[in-house]
């Protein structure tokens, strides 16, 4: 008689136990109640969230590829694959190896689908730095990235960062990769034809891990989080690079039918999910598993999130070929079971069985219709007149506070801790509203960018999850690039507390409306829920990791300002929109109000009239206005390029109060600069296409002045907006 | 003329080279697998960048006795042009084909950005093409470039010539006397911890690391 405490430690209810004897019309093994344990666990089986996430298009301008593990679009014959996922628990109890092995896990997910991986991004969020334990975390997360990534050899080449003391007790780490092949390589994650072996490559399967995606991802954090540690998987970038390059060769051969990761729940999700996909039967048989530790039961076995290890499913006959491969690498390459036509996965240990179940039970958890209700409190945080918010009388400080808090402060620190060239197809760098990769070979360019203000969706989470896209799009275009598709990583907190849901349920329909209105399918991603500490949730974080492609990667933009005597432009209108903004924040210390208005057709017109205006070669920089408003973002022109900063004389005329005018954060507006003979140019193209234009100054001198509010060098900006990280 | 990239598990700089050999100085050039016991008919080796066998132990330290190190030093000290970049340069050192050692970064982080040189010696068949006192920008990209020896083997370098390349206005990680690349005294074999092939194309914003690779050219061509 197996007793509740044994399958409550796994992180299984009563109801869940009852659910699996009655499949199994008897009492379950351990080892099976481990495998289910994990295949149900929130975190594999979507238990909460798949209602929702079926809702996403799949379809937009670019033609897509939705796979078992990841997604991507065609370009041209090229496939595009690219993926976000969460590693927040592991790197909240264990920052270096937590972000590490992120980062690993998220590459072998676009490895396994035949692509090369090209590039990283990573989008993190961390409690104020004022606190210490912050900074340990902030410190070991990008020591993590920067340890896995660079010895990879994949660039790490944007992504974002913010603080806010929602994420104080649980920080995020998402971790986006993006890889490239030819559309006839790309390889599903299934197992098929009768006969065909199954195959285990790469490390050897230690005690690492067990319950990493039960235990310590799909539960809230309470105060012994310490005592999870021994579920963070512990990370070799070594072996994953050559992992990666045995695994190309292999498919290169032609003799693979189907390849997955071991990632979360190892052996059993791989096995279960592979043999779902490919509708068979798989029966393993665990001894010939390589260990790095004596004495494993098989249930660890079964349950290790080990890292860099596949499961391959190989034709039979050409398994000598295959093992030559890994052996060339110095990896393991173990036959351990066959296909069968059964529907059954059947684990054995030396020939005797220990676990044996239907594959569709493993792989369809039970599902929730959770309830939601939009919290009480909301009514009383979105009030906000600003006629009791004190204009600072002074704004130059104002401002220069602004752009040295950590939010919209350089970067530098972290991303030059990131071999963000390696692979020689950087063309824009880090510190640009995105990043641009060449494609060796080809006119064409790719764009990244990873977006979300989570403070916008605390105040209203269906707008606020509708400008993380709409502005992820809007860094793309400021960059030369046509929004393509999409990927997100939704982190919420505990999805059966009502008020939670509420955000989950609405942050996801914001993004299906704007997804849709750009036609930018969403082609991959990951929910990570119970993101909770003892003092509350998050805020609800659906970050949107975005593609975008440059039609001639010559076209490509970078956001600082270029040529003295340029012309600057507003695109774009500003409204008294203070609610949820930086300037609230770091000036007033208030979260309040309701995020600005977001009009996803002006958003549009304004993408197309950027695309026409930067084929047409009259742009020289363009800059998102965001966090921090006009006056940061035009700060950012004149400093960004640390080489060749300069200044600009900005004269607008305004009924705005002048905080108001310098710090709203409108949307769809962008800063951008041309010679002076283009201006007629850029003003009939934004009158073509219906977006507000106003020439607002001139680029040159060594100050940032904007008349009767700003009066600043490009030095004393500099000086403070490098400095925060120092 | 011949090129050959040695590639060693965890080498990752390894196509980037090959790229620039192949697609922009269009030139003859093959990768050389590192369990390789036989050297073929090459006229310039590259021991490109990464994290060979992770960097595990000491950079470059495992790599130094994989089967292939013989025949480069073999090849080397029969005055074959050897040139190490980053983690190569590493493994050059550990290999004893130049002397000193790398320390990590003064700041212990890993650093990537271009950086300022200044070419110091235009007498090698590998900077033939740059001006002597030019001032270059090529990218850095490590954890452990903090170039050091002892007293007297530093004299030596400077009365040799041996500096070629400084780190210029700014040492990024610590180098003594700003040492950013040395050969060795025969002046064949370089070794150099920026990354010259992140910066041989205009697209990724610098073409001044591709002298090198023209003047291995030119240099080979005359021979």
């Amino acid at each position: 008689m197996i007793k509740p405490e044994i399958y409550k430690a796994l992180g299984l209810e009563d109801v869940d136990y009852q659910r699996i004897e009655n499949i199994l019309g008897r009492e379950p093994t351990y080892t099976e109640l481990a495998m289910y344990s994990v295949e149900w666990s929130e975190h594999c089986g979507y238990s909460s969230s798949k209602k929702y996430l079926k809702l996403f298009p799949q379809t937009g301008k670019y033609e897509t590829l939705v796979g078992e593990d990841s997604g991507g679009i065609i370009v041209d014959d090229i496939a595009i694959i690219f993926k976000m996922e969460s590693h927040n628990h592991p790197s909240q109890v264990e920052p270096k190896q937590g972000a590490a092995t992120g980062v690993g896990g998220i590459i072998r997910d676009i490895f396994t689908a035949g692509a090369r991986p090209i590039a990283s991004l990573n989008s993190l969020r961390f409690g104020p730095l004022s606190d210490p334990y912050n900074r340990y975390l902030l410190v070991g997360v990008v020591d993590g990235i920067a340890f896995y990534g660079n010895c990879l050899g994949v660039p790490t080449v944007g992504g974002e960062i913010y603080f806010d003391e929602s994420y104080s007790g649980n920080c995020l780490v998402n971790a986006m990769s993006i890889g490239i092949c030819k559309r006839k390589e790309v390889v599903r994650a299934r197992a098929q034809g009768i006969g065909n072996s199954i195959m285990y490559v790469g490390s050897s399967t230690g005690r690492d891990g067990i319950g990493g995606c039960s235990v310590l991802a799909s539960a809230e954090f309470c105060d012994a989080e310490e005592e999870k540690r021994p579920t963070v998987q512990i990370g070799d970038p070594f072996t994953e690079k050559c992992l990666i390059e045995a695994t190309l060769e292999i498919l290169a051969t032609g003799h693979v039918v189907g390849i997955k990761d071991m990632g979360a729940a190892g052996l059993t999700c791989s096995t279960s999910e592979m043999a779902a996909a490919g509708g068979v039967g798989i029966e393993i048989d665990i001894a010939g598993v390589p260990r790095r530790e004596e004495g494993m039961q098989p249930y660890e076995v079964m349950m290790s999130e080990s890292q860099e290890r596949m499961l391959v499913c190989v034709k039979a006959g050409k398994e000598k070929e295959i093992t030559e491969i890994f052996e060339k690498w110095d990896l393991n390459a173990v036959v351990i079971g066959k296909v069968n036509d059964s529907n059954v996965v059947t684990v054995k240990d030396n020939g005797k069985i220990v676990a044996e179940m239907t594959t569709s039970s493993l792989t369809n958890p039970p599902l929730f219709d959770l309830p939601y209700k939009r919290p009480d409190y909301l009514d009383e945080v979105n009030k906000l007149d600003f006629n009791n918010i004190q204009a600072p009388k002074d704004l130059n400080s104002a401002l220069l506070k602004l752009i040295s808090c950590p939010t919209i402060a350089n970067k530098a620190w972290i991303y030059e801790q990131y071999d963000h060239m390696v692979q020689t197809n950087t063309c824009v760098l880090p510190g640009s509203d995105a990043a641009v990769l060449r494609v060796k070979g080809m006119k064409k360019g790719i764009a990244a960018v990873s977006d979300c203000n989570s403070r916008y969706c605390f105040l209203d989470p269906f707008i606020g999850a509708q400008i993380a896209v709409a502005e992820a799009a809007r860094n793309l275009v400021c960059s030369g690039a046509d929004p393509a598709a999409v990927t997100d990583c939704l982190n919420f907190g505990n999805p059966k507390k009502p008020d939670r849901f509420y955000y989950f349920k609405n942050c996801v329909e914001g993004i299906i409306s704007a997804c849709k209105s750009f036609q930018t399918a969403v082609v991959s991603g990951n929910v990570s829920f119970y993101n909770e500490s003892p003092k509350g949730a998050i805020n609800p974080t659906p970050t949107i990791g975005m593609i975008g492609i440059l039609e001639d990667i010559s076209h490509r933009i970078t956001s600082y300002f270029k040529d003295e005597g340029d012309a600057v432009f507003l695109l774009g209108e500003t409204f008294e929109e203070i609610g949820g903004s930086e300037y609230l924040k770091v000036i007033h210390g208030a979260v309040k109000g309701l995020p600005p208005k977001v009009d996803l057709e002006k958003e549009k017109r304004l993408h197309a009239m950027m695309l026409e205006a930067i084929k047409s070669g009259i742009i020289k920089s363009a800059h998102d206005c965001s966090e921090g408003g006009l006056g940061t973002t035009i700060a950012e022109c004149c400093i960004i390029n640390q080489d060749k900063m300069i200044g600009v004389e900005i004269n607008i005329n305004s009924i705005l109060r002048p905080d108001i005018l310098l710090f709203s954060e409108s949307q769809s507006r962008i800063i951008i600069s041309c010679g002076q003979k283009d201006i007629q140019n850029i003003i009939s193209l934004a009158k073509k296409h219906n977006i507000p234009v106003n020439e607002i100054g001139r680029v040159g001198g060594s100050r940032l002045a904007i008349k009767g509010l700003i009066d600043l060098s490009v030095d004393d900006l500099s000086k403070n907006w490098r400095t925060a990280f120092k | 003329m011949k090129f050959g990239v040695v590639v060693f598990p965890g080498s990752n700089c390894d196509s980037d080279c090959y790229h620039v050999i192949s697609d922009v100085i269009k030139q003859p050039v093959e990768y050389i697998w590192h369990k390789n016991k036989k050297l073929g008919n090459y006229d310039c080796l590259i021991v490109p960048g990464g994290f060979s066998y992770g960097d595990y132990l000491r950079c470059g330290a495992i790599a130094r006795f994989s089967p292939i190190m013989k025949e480069v030093i073999d090849f080397a000290n029969s005055g074959g042009l050897v040139i190490g970049i980053c983690n190569g340069f590493q493994i050059l050192l550990e290999a004893g084909l130049l002397p000193g050692a790398m320390l990590r970064n003064k700041n212990l982080h890993f650093i990537c950005r271009f950086v300022k040189l200044k070419v110091e010696n235009t007498n090698t068949p590998f900077t033939s093409k740059y001006d002597r006192g030019q001032i270059v920008r090529i990218p850095i990209a490590h954890n452990e470039g903090n170039y050091f020896i002892d007293d007297e083997g530093l004299k030596e370098l400077q009365k040799n010539d041996q500096i070629i390349f400084r780190y210029h206005g700014e040492n990024p990680n610590g180098a003594l006397d700003n040492i950013a690349g040395i050969v060795n005294k025969k002046h064949n074999v370089l070794g150099m911890m920026p990354h010259p092939e992140r910066s041989s194309e205009k697209e990724l914003g610098s073409e001044d690391g591709l002298p090198i690779f023209k003047s291995i050219v030119a240099w080979l061509g005359e021979k």
